[in-house]
């Protein structure tokens, strides 16, 4: 069939673990999977903690100027030394996520298991593993465990190679 | 009449093509799948879709305030 053998492929080096920089790399991964290219994500460093069984992601505002949310019709952004302040972070994943839902945006979750059924390969970083203490355990089925070796060579064989 | 009807109103990016694709995964050769969306970048997405993985795009339009889209799954 035409559409499952486009023969292109993609490689994503995912570095963000956030509730918002999760998205780009499960959204492009998802996609590209369904328009036929043979997609692999490489997760390391703070990525890592986007292949736990349980994810509980968060989004900060501080540092982070150009977010603005929308709240009754107009648009707020947080000043950083609000930011700053115990449960600011919390309150704006609360926003955030109360935001997907409205706006009909799938859930990191559901992005993840969508990958997964779509065999995006997901490699994690054997370093970061060790790094910051993760258990294989810890993390979902069916993942490669490997280093930067393991992506080197994806990457010399795909059409497109993505950093976030 | 398509062969298969996929609501995807109220779904935002990608999930109308990821839907759509699982939809045309479980339609034969030459049968049509009728797309419908409330996401207006689901018409640029919809062309790059069928253009990219050979299906044919038969149809795009506007039925209210719903994007529809006609799919033949070709391959």
């Amino acid at each position: 069939m035409l559409d499952d053998h486009n023969a292109k492929s993609m490689s994503i080096i995912v570095t963000k673990g956030t509730l918002d920089w999760a998205y780009p790399p499960f959204i492009l991964a998802t996609t590209a999977a369904a328009m036929g290219l043979e997609v692999t994500m490489f997760f390391t460093f703070y990525g890592l903690h986007l292949l736990k069984k349980d994810l509980d992601l968060k989004v900060s505002t501080l540092g982070n100027p150009g977010m603005e949310m929308p709240m009754g019709g107009m648009h707020m952004a947080m000043p950083n030394i609000m930011a700053a302040l115990p449960g600011a972070s919390a309150l704006t994943t609360t926003m955030m996520k109360n935001l997907i839902k409205k706006k009909g945006v799938a859930s990191i979750e559901e992005l993840r298991d969508l990958a997964v059924e779509a065999d995006v390969r997901l490699i994690a970083c054997q370093m970061t593993m060790d790094l910051f203490e993760i258990k294989r355990e810890d993390m979902i089925e069916g993942l490669d465990i490997g280093g930067a070796a393991s992506w080197v060579e994806v990457a010399t064989k795909s059409d497109i190679n993505l950093y976030i | 009449m398509a062969d298969l009807i996929l609501d995807a109103k109220g779904l935002n990016c990608p999930l109308p093509i990821l839907r759509a694709k699982k939809a045309l995964n479980s339609l034969p050769s030459g049968a049509t799948l009728e797309v419908q969306a409330t996401d207006p970048g689901a018409v640029m997405d919809f062309e790059a879709f069928c253009r990219t993985t050979g299906n044919e795009l038969l149809e795009s339009r506007m039925d209210g305030s719903t994007y529809v889209f006609l799919i033949r799954h070709t391959g």
